[in-house]
């Protein structure tokens, strides 16, 4: 997809203020894993709502962090995972790597 | 405005921390991961404002909304569309923000929130009620061109007269051009009740009652057939 994340909105709310900048950056670095694990779990354990609703919480970090189409398509995904369909998970799966490197290379 | 965030995701509940932070109208008092701390909190602390994610464990937004007795502003911050119309079927929730929740409109978020905490006038278009959590809530009628400031613990009865309606308070009594059904709705329920076609009480003012009619203070109000069963459930009788 080709699309990169970034920190524009995160500035934006920051208004300047750096404290908070790397507080929240450090926030998504403790979170993102966690969630991502968790949703690999739920895919494993055939717990597709459960995928959803971690789906949910993903895709919000994914419009913090500017990627538009990996927003859309994480709405896709957990549409789909609410009806027992994980045909997305592929594609979802690129789009969470992508944010896995950023967040190591921004740590 | 004092206010609390509810959200499950640590990132929300920061997002919506520093918006309030980088204003001076909102002060945020306490944090929860989930709605059934914040009841807790709530059974003991009254706040202005709740910002409200829907999708949490536990217990969602939606179904945490109906369980409070006297809501305070509420406005959701989700990142589903799919609950706006229900959302606004409430007349206490502000706003609906969809996440990632962008500083610019956070602001009119502020403008909305003003507005919605606003003393009431009687015959404006408001698409909102006064909270009946306002420490002072107040209620404003126009007497030729002047705005009178009535509170609404010492109005003691509302009299429907044709075009106009009668306010009697503790120590006055004044003629609005205005309907029994329009100042109903900028009325809190707690204290105040239709009883009668043409009468709205007080409900805390009430003296005794006997047959078909109240006493508040020196005058006889009379009690509808239909008003009688909904005035008998809100007293406490021995």
């Amino acid at each position: 997809m080709g699309e990169e994340p970034n920190l524009n909105y995160i500035k934006e709310i920051a208004g300047g203020n750096e404290e908070f900048e790397k507080k929240f950056l450090a926030i998504i670095q403790t979170e993102f894993p966690k969630e991502k694990e968790e949703y690999l779990k739920n895919l494993d354990d055939k717990e597709l709502e459960e995928s959803a609703k971690v789906v949910h919480k993903i895709k919000h970090k994914l419009g913090i962090l500017g990627l538009n189409d990996g927003y859309k398509l994480a709405i896709k995904h957990e549409e789909g995972l609410k009806y027992g369909d994980a045909k997305l998970k592929d594609d979802f799966m690129d789009v969470l790597k992508v944010v896995e490197e950023f967040i190591l290379k921004i740590a | 405005m004092n206010c609390i965030i509810i959200d499950d995701e640590l990132t929300a509940r920061t997002i919506v921390s520093e918006l309030c932070e980088n204003t001076s109208e909102l002060k945020v008092v306490e944090q929860f991961p989930n709605a059934v701390e914040a009841l807790k909190y709530l059974n003991h602390n009254t706040v202005d404002v709740i910002f409200l994610d829907i999708h949490m464990p536990f217990l969602t937004g939606i179904d945490f909304i109906q369980t409070l007795k006297s809501p305070p502003r509420i406005v959701f911050t989700t990142s589903d569309t799919d609950f706006a119309i229900e959302a606004y079927a409430y007349e206490f929730i502000v706003d609906y923000l969809v996440k990632p929740i962008t500083a610019q409109r956070f602001q009119k978020t502020i403008s909305k929130l003003k507005n919605a905490m606003q003393p009431v006038l009687v015959g404006q278009t408001v698409d909102t009620k006064i909270p009946e959590l306002l420490q002072d809530p107040d209620l404003y009628i126009n007497i030729d061109r002047r705005l009178i400031k009535l509170k609404f613990q010492d109005i003691l009865l509302i009299e429907a007269k044709g075009d106009y309606i009668e306010i009697k308070t503790v120590d006055s009594f004044y003629r609005v051009h205005s309907t029994l059904k329009k100042i109903k709705e900028k009325l809190p329920e707690s204290l105040f009740m239709q009883i009668h076609r043409s009468f709205i009480i007080n409900f805390t003012k009430i003296i005794d009652i006997q047959d078909n009619s109240v006493l508040i203070e020196r005058s006889v109000i009379p009690i509808s057939r239909s008003n009688r069963p909904n005035l008998m459930q809100r007293l406490n009788l021995l």
